[in-house]
């Protein structure tokens, strides 16, 4: 007998008590909990900023037009010169200047020369204050945002979920997500908090929301 | 039966460990000051979700639909995984998994492996499987390092590493770094920011170069085959993403029956584990994706006597945990004799009730009996699992199973050692089962009124401890 009949015999023999009629769906799942936690009419834009900035990314709101020199800023504060850039995005949203984008192909040591990454999101969670990347254009593959130090993302208005149900919703589980909430820490010592161990130590975010009329 | 590789070959019983263990100063204000701090920051951002019940509640039926259709999810999870390009294995024992994972490391040629703190890899002692054929394994979780560097033992699920205070860490590093590979700069002060950035330098090269991964997993989508792994340091992410063949080792409990299920563990895990609204990275992934991540995806489904677990249908709620270690910060025992009295890779009350039943009450008889029962466990756990319940109910079964004994006759063996007489023992269970959860309401107990003062009163007079933790552990080794 194998181990994968083994297990599953054993697992059947220990569930005696339930009733072999008993489908997986008539076990009750009471889903009375709420479907976002932010408040009627509550600006989620502003929360996710707010939430955001709790573990101390950098986080700015423009919209499309300012959206270039919001990036020239964030670079230029961090001192990036050299970036990754992902497959797919949008050329016309990067300042000139004295920048220089890497496109892929680029392998991990090429990536460990390079000061930082630029990319997209695939969507924001306002309660939680996290960002959400798929690897769809403009994203990257993972080791993108993740050998590099510093990493500047840009999430549109309209990405941005109230809360960790809707934004699941949105999401497709069948490509590789990665969930950032602030940049990497560890409380490991003494639980005193350490932002920066092994992902990128600096995280800025862009938030690009509708033009308002008359800006 | 065997212990399967949960418990510490001769460790001392619980009351023995404890003994010693509470003793010790220095421990003792580190835990307090641990357990403290992160027990007030879950309050506070549970408190943020007015339905934090609802969610508890939906938590606790989703874990109790998979355990009742184990099978079914199972079978589903394998399809899944194996459509989007994975492969799945089963593993019976700890053994048996290790068996598998060395086998497909050596099927790359590779002799290291760079891994993610995974508590299933420490169950089955992987570690050690690995280096006896040969096999380097890397820990590279931050405390997970520290443990690693100073041949220890883990002490809480969430930050194993917690014994240790920054000046031991800062001269672990000095003295062991260079061992493993990169060694800590010369001037290391006993910096947080400075160490952090020790270990930063220290595992760079191992992740840039690492050709094989082992990692755990916090959950796993029947429906779609997504696997997650939930941590801070992005240590997991390099793991997960930089080498060519990824092996996870996870508990057959560990599958959720859908993706979005994960809407309320989401929720749960991060506030009830480091006490944060989401912790900094959870990365995902459903087989293998072309051009991104390992080519190469095995998942390794661990029985090592979940299955035994199962078919006790009191002792089955146990298998709904999340390892989010709410309810080792509340505990009043877990405060004051840390994690390694309880000789187990699973401290805490979690460990006193899924320890006897992974390996067999008789192995771990005495773990059902640390703990007052004072409830706080319970309230303070996100899938509600009732410790109290299954403790009293492995308390009952630890008589049973030495049968003709009494049960205070039992007790005394169990337990006599801290609780200085079975009268008092008795009197101690039953004041516990009446009035103990007011006792320790803010996770705190002082010196504790009525029978319990026995207990509390050892902290205070030390007795000398009969032989050190290396001496048994040497003793009892040799004479396996
Ligand atoms: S038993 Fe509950 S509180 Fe304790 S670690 Fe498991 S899920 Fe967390």
């Amino acid at each position: 007998m194998t181990s994968r009949d083994a297990i599953l015999g054993r697992i059947r023999a220990a569930l005696t008590d339930v009733p072999s009629e008993e489908r997986p769906q008539d076990v009750p799942v009471p889903r009375d909990y709420r479907r976002s936690h932010t408040g009627p009419g509550q600006d989620t834009v502003a929360l996710f900023a707010e939430r955001v900035a709790d573990y101390r990314a950098t986080v700015s709101r423009t919209d499309r037009a300012g959206l270039r020199d919001a990036v020239a800023v964030a670079l230029t504060r961090r001192r990036a010169r050299y970036l990754a850039l992902p497959g797919g995005f949008p050329m016309e949203l990067l300042p000139t200047g004295s920048w220089q984008w890497h496109t892929e192909p680029l392998d991990v040591p090429a990536l460990d020369e390079l000061d930082g990454a630029i990319t997209l999101a695939a969507a924001g969670i306002a309660i939680t204050g996290t960002i959400v990347l798929d690897t769809s254009p403009g994203q990257g593959r993972r080791a993108l945002t993740l050998v590099p130090d510093y990493h500047l993302c840009i999430v549109g208005a309209d990405q941005i979920a109230d809360d960790v149900p809707d934004a699941l919703a949105r999401l497709d589980p069948t490509r590789p997500l990665t969930f950032i909430s602030g940049p990497s820490a560890t409380s490991d010592i003494e639980l005193d908090r350490v932002e920066g161990v092994h992902g990128p130590r600096t995280l800025d975010v862009i938030i690009v929301e509708p033009s308002v009329s008359g800006h | 039966m065997s212990s399967r590789g949960v418990v510490w070959l001769g460790s001392p019983s619980f009351p023995d460990a404890a003994r010693v263990a509470l003793k010790d100063d220095q421990l003792r204000a580190n835990l307090k000051r641990a357990t403290g701090t992160i027990r007030d920051k879950r309050l506070t951002v549970a408190a943020e979700l007015d339905d934090w019940e609802e969610l508890r509640t939906a938590a606790e039926a989703i874990k109790n639909r998979t355990a009742r259709h184990l099978d079914h999810y199972l079978v589903q999870l394998e399809e899944s995984v194996t459509a989007a390009g994975g492969t799945v294995h089963w593993a019976s024992d700890a053994a048996e998994a290790n068996r598998i994972v060395t086998e497909l490391v050596q099927a790359t040629g590779e002799r290291e492996v760079v891994k993610v703190k995974s508590m299933a890899t420490q169950e089955i002692g992987l570690n050690e499987a690995l280096a006896e054929a040969g096999i380097t394994a890397y820990e590279t979780d931050l405390a997970e390092l520290i443990v690693q560097l100073g041949d220890d033992r883990p002490s809480h699920i969430l930050v194993p590493a917690i014994h240790k205070n920054r000046t031991e860490i800062r001269d672990l590093f000095r003295a062991e770094m260079g061992h493993w590979g990169q060694p800590a700069p010369e001037d290391l002060t006993d910096e947080p920011r400075e160490l952090a950035e020790a270990a930063r330098r220290h595992l760079r090269q191992k992740f840039l170069t690492a050709k094989v991964a082992v990692s755990g997993a916090n959950f796993a989508c029947a429906d779609t085959g997504t696997v997650l792994v939930v941590e801070s340091e992005g240590n997991g992410r390099m793991c997960l993403t930089l080498p060519e063949t990824l092996i996870t080792v996870m508990g057959i409990e560990k599958v959720l029956p859908t993706w979005s299920d994960l809407e309320v563990f989401l929720q749960l895990l991060p506030r009830s584990s480091t006490g944060e609204r989401m912790n900094p990275y959870t990365s995902t992934w459903s087989g293998t994706t072309e051009g991104d991540g390992p080519s190469e995806f095995h998942l390794v489904l661990l029985d090592n006597g979940r299955t035994d677990t199962l078919a006790d249908p009191v002792g089955r709620q146990t298998l709904g945990c999340i390892r989010c270690s709410a309810c080792l910060n509340v505990c009043p025992v877990f405060e004051r004799t840390g994690g390694h009295a309880y000789g187990s890779v699973y401290p805490g009350p979690i460990g006193a009730v899924l320890t006897p039943q992974l390996v067999g009450v008789e192995q771990a008889a005495s773990l059902p009996f640390a703990s007052t029962l004072c409830g706080a466990c319970y309230d303070a756990c996100p899938v509600k699992i009732n410790i109290p319940e299954v403790l009293a109910h492995l308390r009952a079964k630890v008589v049973e199973a030495k049968d003709g004994h009494t049960v205070e006759g039992l007790a005394m063996k169990a337990a006599g050692k801290v609780l200085d007489s079975p009268r008092l023992l008795g009197a101690a269970q039953k004041a516990a089962a009446l009035g103990g959860r007011a006792l320790a309401r803010n996770g705190k107990i002082g010196r504790l009124p009525g029978p319990l003062h026995g207990w509390t009163d050892t902290r205070d007079t030390p007795a000398p401890p009969a032989e050190s933790f290396r001496t048994w552990w040497r003793k009892n080794r040799e004479s396996e």
